[in-house]
């Protein structure tokens, strides 16, 4: 009696004693974040902030002791912006660097072409992108942490109407960014009662929107001009606007909210109205603002660290790398299906972008209002609403 | 009506004269070679990128200009020199393979010294856009233009009146023939790579105000300077003014009267009509290969 229940102490303590050998070999093994990004290329302005912020935050992160007692190992590759290297690289992440998730996608075309890949190999993925489609349908798998493009053309019609204004030149990028832009404008629009007289585009790599800007100027009855786009080629359409002396109340969209605009834009920006992250006006906003104290935080920290000026961009990088953490804390464990519930269910989490609120119905968490509404006066941006 | 149609006109001209601007430098080397240059827009972006950085140190204009037309001088002279020349009997197809790698490589050190922001410079004279007849012209565009002309004619003087010019078209018609005369093809080259990088950065330097400038604007300018210098007919300097101001107004007035989203489908289709009918575009020579 006494030697069998000897025995099957024993057992249990070899049995014991395995586990948790096992679980110091799985702490010593870091949690591997895998992120492609268009660190190079025409998107660079939106991927370069990204890794940067992921670097810093992940060397940060490591010092105090990493996450559930592991370190995070960050796996990255430039997709220079192109969609189909994108796929490859979320590939390589997925099957041979065997990431436990995925924070990355600066562009809508890059997060696209990954998001059938992810869905097959069940990795949660949280996309940095700003399109409506990559949470609308919802997809099991795929999350997201920048304002949806929607949200941004609510923001700015619901603008012009309280100034008045309902009659709306359009103009936009035909990348993927511009395009999708457009289409959410359009439907926005004629929910909101708004009519968009005048509608036009232009490529990515033009030098000049002089022809697009003439036509809209010369559509009856336009009382206000919307771009949507981002790159260098807003701010020339910035510059055509104003060389055009059109004197009509003019709309940038959330593609071109970062300091770099305005140095590119210069004068011309003068008065302009956009909808962005309170990243821009960390010192303007209100005490009472739970967002506050995040977004100064993190434009110290990364203005001490780079010696450059921070962006809306890398916040999104941000979000994304902080709700990862959260929702491996949450879950305990690095086991995808777990992670995937954390994040679903997270509340409450107030990032530099917004307040995030996920639910099985909504994998992006924002609502319109995380935007502010801002103006350009004297170079500077205003906070207007 | 009218005021419309010469606001296109004008953003015509003025995107046209910086796509000639680059033909030209095609031009120039393939008449020497045979090489179509694909690092033609790397000279146009390093004359950009150099001048704003040296300005923004604190160097007055004027010398920024010209430091940045040596550094890019001295780069036509080094790509000739250390990627070209080593070449020696290659074939003109590996030869344009080299180019291509070497404007990549260009890009990439651009990149590192510049990093990937795009910057701005101020234009030339006044910012104030010029009023004629209702439409206006951005008076950084009268720069292009202007310069573009003096480039021009002195690029024509500069072939048909000096030895060293004439020496180039010799070189071109027959390098074999031209080395028997005396003349030193490996020399020629040399400074035809110089000139056209010279060209391309005086085009950078003028229209950086307009376009902005940052490491990777060469890719999309050279591409449409090389589709100007193929319609005027690759090696005819009339060719590639006239192709690049006809791409740039074509392209002005398909987005002002056709529609923006066919823009581009325009200007393309324009080369393919001209180079279906006209193989060796608008002003191409007529060459009879004798066996």
């Amino acid at each position: 009696m006494l030697s069998k229940m000897m025995r099957r102490a024993g057992k249990c303590a070899a049995v014991a004693a395995a586990g948790l050998m096992m679980m110091s070999a799985q702490a010593a093994e870091p949690i591997k974040i895998g992120s492609f990004l268009s660190v190079t290329g025409p998107a660079s302005f939106l991927g370069d902030p990204e890794l940067k912020t992921l670097q810093m935050y992940v060397e940060k992160i490591n010092e105090e002791g990493g996450v559930l007692g592991r370190q995070l190992e960050l796996i990255h590759y430039d997709d220079v912006g192109n969609a189909s290297s994108a796929r490859n690289f979320a590939s390589r992440l997925l099957r041979s660097d065997q990431v436990d998730i995925i924070v990355g996608g600066s562009t809508t075309g890059a997060t696209m072409a990954a998001v059938p890949l992810v869905e097959q190999a069940g990795v949660p993925f949280i996309s940095l992108a700003g399109a409506v489609v990559i949470t609308t349908p919802v997809k099991k798998w795929v999350f997201k942490t920048p304002q949806t493009d929607r949200m941004a053309a609510e923001r700015v019609l619901g603008d012009m109407k309280a100034r008045g204004l309902t009659k709306v030149g359009l103009i936009s990028g035909t990348g993927g960014f511009g395009s999708s832009g457009r289409a959410q404008t359009l439907e926005v629009a004629e929910m909101m009662g708004v009519e968009i007289v005048a509608d036009e585009t232009y490529s990515g790599s033009d030098t000049d929107m002089t022809a697009q800007l003439t036509n809209i100027r010369n559509t009856d009855g336009v009382q206000a001009v919307l771009n949507f786009g981002f790159g260098q080629g807003p701010a020339i359409v910035t510059r055509n606007y104003n060389q055009l002396g059109i004197d009509l109340p003019f709309y940038q969209s959330h593609g071109v909210a970062s300091d770099s605009f305005l140095e590119l834009a210069g004068d011309s920006a003068e008065g302009l109205r956009l909808p962005a992250s309170p990243l821009l006006v960390p010192d303007s906003l209100p005490e009472s603002d739970p967002q506050k104290e995040v977004v100064q935080n993190y434009k110290a920290e990364y203005e001490a660290r780079w010696d450059s000026k921070v962006s809306t961009f890398g916040a999104y990088a941000y979000d994304g790398l902080m709700l990862a953490v959260r929702a491996i804390e949450a879950a305990g464990s690095t086991d995808p299906e777990a992670v995937r519930n954390a994040l679903e269910s997270i509340s409450g989490y107030v990032g530099v972008t917004g307040e995030f609120n996920m639910s099985p119905e909504d994998h992006n968490g924002l609502d319109a209002d995380s935007f502010r509404i801002l103006e350009v006066q004297n170079g500077e941006w205003k906070l207007i609403d | 009506m009218f005021s419309e149609f010469l606001q296109y006109l004008f953003t015509g001209i003025t995107i046209g004269a910086t796509y000639a601007l680059i033909a030209l430098g095609f031009t120039l080397i393939y008449n020497a070679s045979h090489v179509i240059n694909f690092a033609q827009g790397e000279f146009l972006m390093i004359g950009g990128m150099a001048t704003v950085s040296l300005t923004s140190m604190g160097v007055p204009m004027i010398l920024a200009v010209v430091l940045a037309v040596l550094l890019a001088g001295i780069l036509g002279i080094a790509l000739q020199r250390f990627a070209i020349a080593p070449a020696k009997q290659a074939d003109v197809v590996t030869l344009i393979i080299i180019t291509i790698g070497a404007s990549i490589f260009i890009r990439g050190l651009a990149q590192l010294i510049w990093g990937k922001e795009y910057h701005v410079m101020a234009n030339f004279s006044s910012d104030e856009p010029i009023q004629v007849f209702g439409a206006v012209l951005n008076s950084q565009s009268l720069w292009v233009l202007g310069i573009g002309a003096v480039l021009v004619v002195g690029l024509v003087l500069f072939f048909t009146r000096t030895l060293i010019g004439k020496a180039i078209l010799a070189t071109s018609m027959n390098k074999e023939a031209a080395r028997l005369v005396g003349i030193r093809t490996q020399m020629v080259l040399m400074l035809a790579f110089m000139v056209s990088a010279l060209l391309g950065s005086v085009a950078g330097i003028v229209v950086a105000p307009i376009t902005f400038t940052s490491y990777d604007i060469g890719i999309i300018l050279g591409l449409k300077g090389f589709v100007a210098a193929a319609i005027g007919g690759l090696g005819s300097g009339v060719g590639a003014v006239v192709g690049g101001l006809a791409l740039g107004v074509v392209e002005a007035m398909a987005a002002g009267y056709l529609s923006s989203d066919y823009k581009d489908a325009v200007a393309f289709s324009m080369i393919l009509l001209v180079l279906f009918f006209l193989p060796r575009g608008l002003f191409g020579a007529k060459v009879v290969e004798r066996v």
